[in-house]
């Protein structure tokens, strides 16, 4: 096998040779011929478009509905490896949604002076509309996505959290049903954890956080902005996996103390709604009025406990860029446990001392817009052009809350078909831990690998591809 | 002073609604300044002009009873206006007891429905109501009688949990711009070493300086910034201001809606006001276009961050081609008058 050791950790190889976990992969990747390494992928990209998972992208030219490249050489996480993450993303999701049941109800942590409060109450994610309300089980994050990168053996940083509707989850699901499609003879070779419990597990969080109100088994619906949407695949395939309804707002209406879901049998009760819409699209009469996407009415259900919505409307106020760096306070704080897993040191632009600090450094650091995701709107300080980093300079002087600045990670690479054969590329890692009644996380997620040589950035928007993520079984 | 209200909305729309539902918020807040002696809000739909179709839902609410909604929510049946009054069997069910819910009740057209009530964390007892079409015109009636007490505009008593930081922040209608910024500043250095008393009222007056009371000449979606700088509004333009000046001077400032016995008092019977918060004092009122603080002739209904956010009536029609139009009847008199 022609690899050469990277520069950076890589995920298979150390000094010392293959790492463990990737012991079971050598002859697989050489044995492969060229020949069959080039119908594989094609076959690949074959079943992806079959099934029908593109991805729309924003503001960029050509094909709105095209495929994230799948790469098929899979990202191995050793099973203490693993446990170890998982201890650290539990407790991290934990403590999140901790933070959202405190800063909605008596706000201790701001009081106990470990956050500023205006950090909390000016952020335009938290909500006026459900201060004083508690949800059921005081969840609030019942999907946190935890997006994770590496850079040593034991280095694992969170570069954000995700406690709204992080996406991508069908992505870690349908990337192993391909790869075990493909390539049967891996799965008997190796032990690996499996991931399908996924849509069962999700859709038992939901039911468990159904309203005291409800007696009856719950009904569960997924609420879609429409198939315009971006994730509208994912939307469609969820419903389909965990078999509950897939509605758009139309479809929903309030009515007395209840929201009811049309259905050619008549309307049927609603209990919990798993919406993958922004919270000011949920209710024209709480937020936007001229939100044509949402259910008229459907926060007053929620605020009087007829209806759960996962997650909680105002739970973005946990995963705001600003917040980020409170997060092990936060661990801390509710938990009084030590924090398992790192932050990225960052600096907030609208301390005058770290403004400065970015402004001398920007060359160096990894600039991002406060409330921006998806790699849009993101200085790749070391990758930029003279003209880019002048760019952000006038951007941040103009508008320094905006941004945060953090220092450009050595990411950890993993092993990547490229046309020469197989190059290490950059990769990151999401989780999606489900919080309910139990809190779960499936062994895997969904990696992300940057495509471009060198390249950083392992947004789908941006070059970037996806990977199987494999844990390996005890 | 004992202070009884009649206030009608009527909305009419030019061709029947499929179904309506309004987020309601026409309650007395629950503070020291006021005892509820008697409350009903009642929402009546009416179907194409066919008076046989209508439907009325009436809620009557006495303050003290509002806590979870398990007691002293007594919903009465509606008598209804002009031979209108259906039996509203349905209407029976209290906040407190769990009704049937395993399908919507079929409603009779225009039939008017309340449900999904709560106290929200600033303490406005929200209802909402649906109303199921063909429906072309809904009345909101409020009636009711007050007992209230001059506490010289603070808002002792009142149990909320929103953060009053959360009131620093500004919308479309109150963010300031030079002029308010210039006049704000004015006045802070007027007021260098006083109390944020003091300065508070300076903030009032200056409002009432800069914006003379002129009904017509401003409109529901006129800004802060566009009154100061035309110098003539209505009461939401005075407190709009008040609050960009307030947020200024970085106090948590917020709108209010109300009714104001108007006797020889400036404005209408409908009322809005600000209120700001003060450390040591909490929630205090200010209306500039009285020049004065709430007193006894105010009564306090909901509050938001503006007209918009504080509209105690909000509604969606579905099916509408075209906006409805909108008829409002307040009436406050001071009893035995």
């Amino acid at each position: 096998m022609v690899y050469k050791t990277p520069a950076y950790f890589d995920e298979m190889r150390d000094p010392s040779g293959v790492r463990p976990a990737y012991q079971g992969l050598q002859g697989w990747v050489d044995e492969m011929p060229a020949e069959l390494r080039a119908m594989k992928q094609h076959e690949a990209e074959a079943l992806f478009r079959r099934i029908g998972i593109t991805f729309a992208v924003y503001g960029e030219g050509g094909d709105p509905d095209r495929l994230i490249p799948f790469d098929m050489f899979p990202r191995i996480f050793a099973h203490d490896e693993w446990r170890r993450l998982e201890r650290g993303i539990k407790q991290r999701a934990r403590a999140l949604n901790a933070f959202l049941d405190d800063v909605y109800g008596r706000g201790e942590i701001i009081r106990a002076g470990r956050i500023p409060g205006p950090l909390v109450w000016k952020n335009e994610a938290f909500e006026k509309a459900v201060t004083g309300f508690r949800p059921p089980r005081g969840i609030y994050s019942h999907i946190v996505g935890i997006d994770l990168v590496r850079t040593g053996p034991d280095e694992f940083f969170v570069l954000e959290d995700n406690c709204r509707t992080p996406s991508g989850v069908s992505y870690m699901l349908e990337n192993r049903e391909i790869m075990m499609r493909m390539f049967p003879q891996l799965f008997r070779a190796n032990r690996i954890a499996p991931v399908e419990a996924y849509p069962r597990l999700l859709k038992r969080t939901l039911a468990s956080v159904a309203p005291e109100k409800c007696d009856r088994d719950p009904t569960v619906v997924i609420l879609t902005p429409g198939h315009f949407n971006s994730a509208y695949y994912e939307h469609s395939f969820l419903a389909d996996m965990m078999g509950v309804e897939l509605v758009e707002g139309a479809d929903l209406f309030v009515d007395g103390d209840y929201c009811w879901m049309r259905t050619t049998e008549g309307p049927k009760r609603v209990d919990v709604i798993y919406r993958r819409l922004d919270d000011s699209f949920l209710d024209p009469l709480c937020f936007r009025p001229d939100s044509m996407l949402g259910v008229p009415g459907l926060m007053n259900v929620y605020r009087s406990g007829g209806v759960t919505i996962a997650s909680a409307p105002g739970a973005g106020v946990a995963d705001d860029k600003a917040i980020y760096t409170y997060v092990p306070e936060m661990v801390r704080f509710y938990l009084g446990e030590e924090p398992l897993l790192k932050n990225v040191p960052t600096w907030t632009c609208n301390k005058a001392d770290d403004a400065r600090y970015v402004l001398e450094n920007l060359a160096d650091l990894v600039v991002k817009e406060v409330h921006g995701s998806g790699g849009y709107g993101m200085l790749v300080g070391p990758k930029a052009s003279k003209d880019e980093v002048e760019l952000f300079r006038d951007k941040i002087r103009a508008n320094p809350s905006n941004y945060i600045a953090q220092p450009t990670l050595a990411l950890s690479t993993c092993p990547t078909f490229v046309d020469e054969g197989v190059a290490p590329r950059h990769v990151d890692l999401r989780p999606y831990c489900l919080v309910g009644e139990t809190i779960e996380l499936v062994p895997g997620g969904l990696t992300r690998v940057a495509l471009k040589d060198g390249s950083l950035v392992v947004n789908s928007s941006q070059g970037g591809g996806v990977k199987d993520t494999w844990v390996l079984a005890e | 002073m004992k202070l009884t209200v009649r206030h009608a909305t009527s909305y009419s729309y030019p061709q029947p609604m499929r179904t309506l539902v309004q987020s309601v918020r026409l309650f007395p807040s629950r503070f020291d300044g006021q005892t509820v002696e008697d409350w009903q809000v009642s929402i009546e739909g009416f179907g194409d002009a066919a008076p046989g179709h209508a439907g009325g839902a009436m809620r009557q609410a006495v303050s003290g009873g509002k806590g979870g909604g398990k007691s002293g929510d007594k919903a009465k049946k509606s008598d209804g206006p002009g031979g209108m009054g259906q039996s509203l069997g349905g209407m029976a069910q209290s906040l407190g007891e769990a009704p049937e819910a395993t399908r919507p009740r079929p409603d009779a057209a225009g039939q008017a429905r309340i449900g999904a009530a709560f106290r929200d964390g600033v303490g406005d007892w929200t209802e909402t109501v649906s109303i199921r079409g063909p429906v072309s015109r809904v009345v909101v009636t409020v009636t009711g009688r007050v007992e209230t007490h001059d506490l010289s505009g603070v808002l002792r008593g009142h149990r909320e949990m929103a953060p009053p930081g959360l009131y620093l922040r500004s919308t479309r209608a109150t963010a300031p711009d030079v002029a308010l910024t210039e006049l704000a500043r004015e006045v802070i250095a007027a007021t260098e070493g006083t109390s944020t008393l003091d300065r508070a009222h300076k903030l009032s007056e200056a409002v009432t300086g800069a914006i003379a009371y002129a009904p017509g000449e401003t409109a529901a979606h006129t800004t802060a910034a566009d009154a100061l700088a035309g110098g003539k509004g209505v009461c939401q333009d005075h407190a709009h201001a008040m609050i960009s000046l307030a947020h200024l001077a970085d106090i948590p400032a917020r709108y209010v809606v109300g009714y104001l016995f108007a006797e020889g008092a400036i404005g209408e019977a409908s009322h809005a006001w600000a209120e700001l918060w003060l450390d040591g004092l909490g929630w205090v009122g200010f209306d500039p276009a009285n020049e004065c603080c709430p007193d006894d002739r105010y009564i306090r209904l909901c509050s938001g961050y503006d007209a918009q956010d504080a509209a105690p009536i909000r509604g969606i029609a579905a099916g509408a081609s075209e906006p409805g139009t909108l008829e409002v009847d307040v009436a406050v008199q001071r009893q035995g008058q």
